[in-house]
């Protein structure tokens, strides 16, 4: 089935939103300057409970700091709400949240994640090798998404090849469980007895005098609070990272490359002028940041004039904020030298993406190797670049020639 | 004679929430904790060459959190 087919088409954005509109899929853009200029937070009936969509920075902002009325338990926006499953810290709220998430920090933090680089490059290298000397490939799908999968697999301590496994899990968690929800209980429960089955390999490996360094190792040993994890709180966790960290990363790096293929000016120079990798990666994170998160109204409120009533759900879009033109100069233009951009792509406040140190090195890592390997490069004539549904944005199908 | 002004950063450390911005921007500047939390090198004093990275650190933290004082 396809998408129009699913839901029926949007007549009035401010009042009946769907994000996984056809339209919105392909370029979600226009509509969110469009619902800036006339209002603020939309509204859809399309959600069990309603649906929230603000589009400026402020309203953004304001509600990813509010707690009180703002509940991280529901992340994701769902046709219909399926009992919440704990996935500790991003469905945390405090005063949970702090130390469940204090407790994975250091896994994450710059000086561990640097730690990283080499065998991120390396990866890079293997699967250009594999392209060759190929006119043509699929850049999302032949090297974009294997490089969180498999740098992810890396950390956690587990084979590689198990990618595919966790790709379908993705797909069906974050994708297609948003309008059929039966799909997602019984993917989680793939997920949690994959991490059973490993967990109980490293208490084998253990009682041969065995430890590993992997974030499975890691979680068994954290305490919290004095005590080891709960069961529940391990397998959430872990669940968390294999999800979070793969088709975030995959559509971050997708889509720069997207830009670069449909920007030789911009291409040319980041070729010339290597020094400027860091503000282009930040400018590609906010231009065309994959991640929008959501929350539930757990008490009335309103934020920039709208009113939000409880148990409604929020679609809380870092992408539309960093397209506002009151924050950002040339908003809707992607400079890769802009040296000022406090863009929101790892959110705001507590729950700022852990991982946002990872997925920087995995970018800045996959297009510093990529263009070194093809300098020349540009979408095949009259090929059909899809992009993924749901709330993380990125190029699914990104046909290029390579030269 | 007008005092010599002296520059220096900051962090609030009940804003910064990690994003490692400042310390990407001005290594020389800022540094990171175990937990990823950013701190000023030392007593945070600015030179005049570190100027205009100090004043980037500021204006692309998401979070409003490095301040730039003049003593």
């Amino acid at each position: 089935m396809s998408s129009s087919t699913r839901h029926p088409p949007v007549e009035d954005w401010a009042t009946d939103f769907d994000h996984r509109d056809p339209a919105w899929v392909e370029n979600p853009f226009p509509i969110w300057d469009e619902l800036r200029g006339r209002c603020p937070v939309a509204h859809s009936k399309r959600f069990e409970d309603g649906a929230y969509f603000a589009s400026r920075y402020a309203e953004v902002r304001e509600i990813a700091y509010d707690a009180e009325h703002f509940s991280s338990r529901r992340v994701i926006v769902r046709e219909k709400k399926v009992p919440t499953q704990p996935a500790p810290p991003i469905t945390s709220d405090p005063p949970e949240h702090t130390p469940a998430r204090k407790l994975l920090l250091p896994a994450f933090a710059p000086q561990a994640i640097a730690l990283l680089e080499p065998r991120a490059r390396a990866l890079c290298r293997e699967l250009l090798d594999a392209i060759g000397s190929a006119r043509t490939c699929d850049a999302a799908a032949d090297y974009a998404q294997h490089i969180p999968v498999r740098l992810i697999a890396h950390m956690l301590g587990v084979p590689e090849d198990d990618g595919d496994l966790f790709r379908r899990w993705i797909h069906l968690v974050l994708e297609v469980g948003n309008s059929d929800e039966t799909v997602i209980l019984p993917a989680l429960q793939e997920m949690s007895a994959y991490f059973i089955a490993e967990i109980r390999k490293r208490g084998q490996q253990r009682e041969k005098g065995m430890r590993g360094d992997d974030l499975i190792s890691f979680l068994l040993d954290a305490k919290m609070e004095g005590q080891p994890l709960s069961d529940p709180h391990l397998l959430g966790t872990l669940r968390l990272l294999l999800i979070a960290g793969i088709d975030t990363t995959w559509s971050g790096i997708g889509a720069s490359l997207w830009h670069l293929a449909t920007h030789p000016e911009d291409r040319r120079r980041l070729v010339a002028e290597p020094a400027l990798m860091p503000t282009a990666i930040e400018e590609f994170l906010r231009a065309y940041a994959p991640v929008t998160m959501a929350r539930e109204v757990v008490k009335e409120t309103s934020v920039g004039g709208c009113p939000f009533k409880e148990k409604g759900q929020v679609l809380l879009s870092f992408p539309a904020a960093n397209r506002d033109p009151a924050v950002f100069a040339d908003a809707d233009k992607v400079h890769i030298d802009r040296a000022e951009n406090r863009h929101a792509a790892f959110g705001l406040g507590r729950h700022r993406c852990i991982g946002s140190n990872l997925a920087r090195l995995e970018m800045t890592v996959a297009i510093e190797e990529w263009l070194a390997r093809f300098p020349e490069f540009r979408l095949v004539d009259g090929a059909r670049v899809t992009w993924s549904e749901g709330t993380v944005r990125g190029p699914r199908r990104l046909p290029v020639a390579l030269k | 004679m007008a005092p010599t002004k002296v520059l220096r950063v900051r962090v609030e450390s009940d804003r910064c929430q990690g994003h490692n911005r400042c310390c990407s921007i001005a290594p020389e500047l800022f540094e990171a904790d175990e937990l990823g939390n950013a701190h000023a090198r030392g007593d945070g004093m600015v030179p005049p060459a570190l100027e205009a990275k100090a004043k980037l650190a500021v204006a692309n933290c998401p979070e409003h959190a490095v301040r730039l004082t003049h003593e």
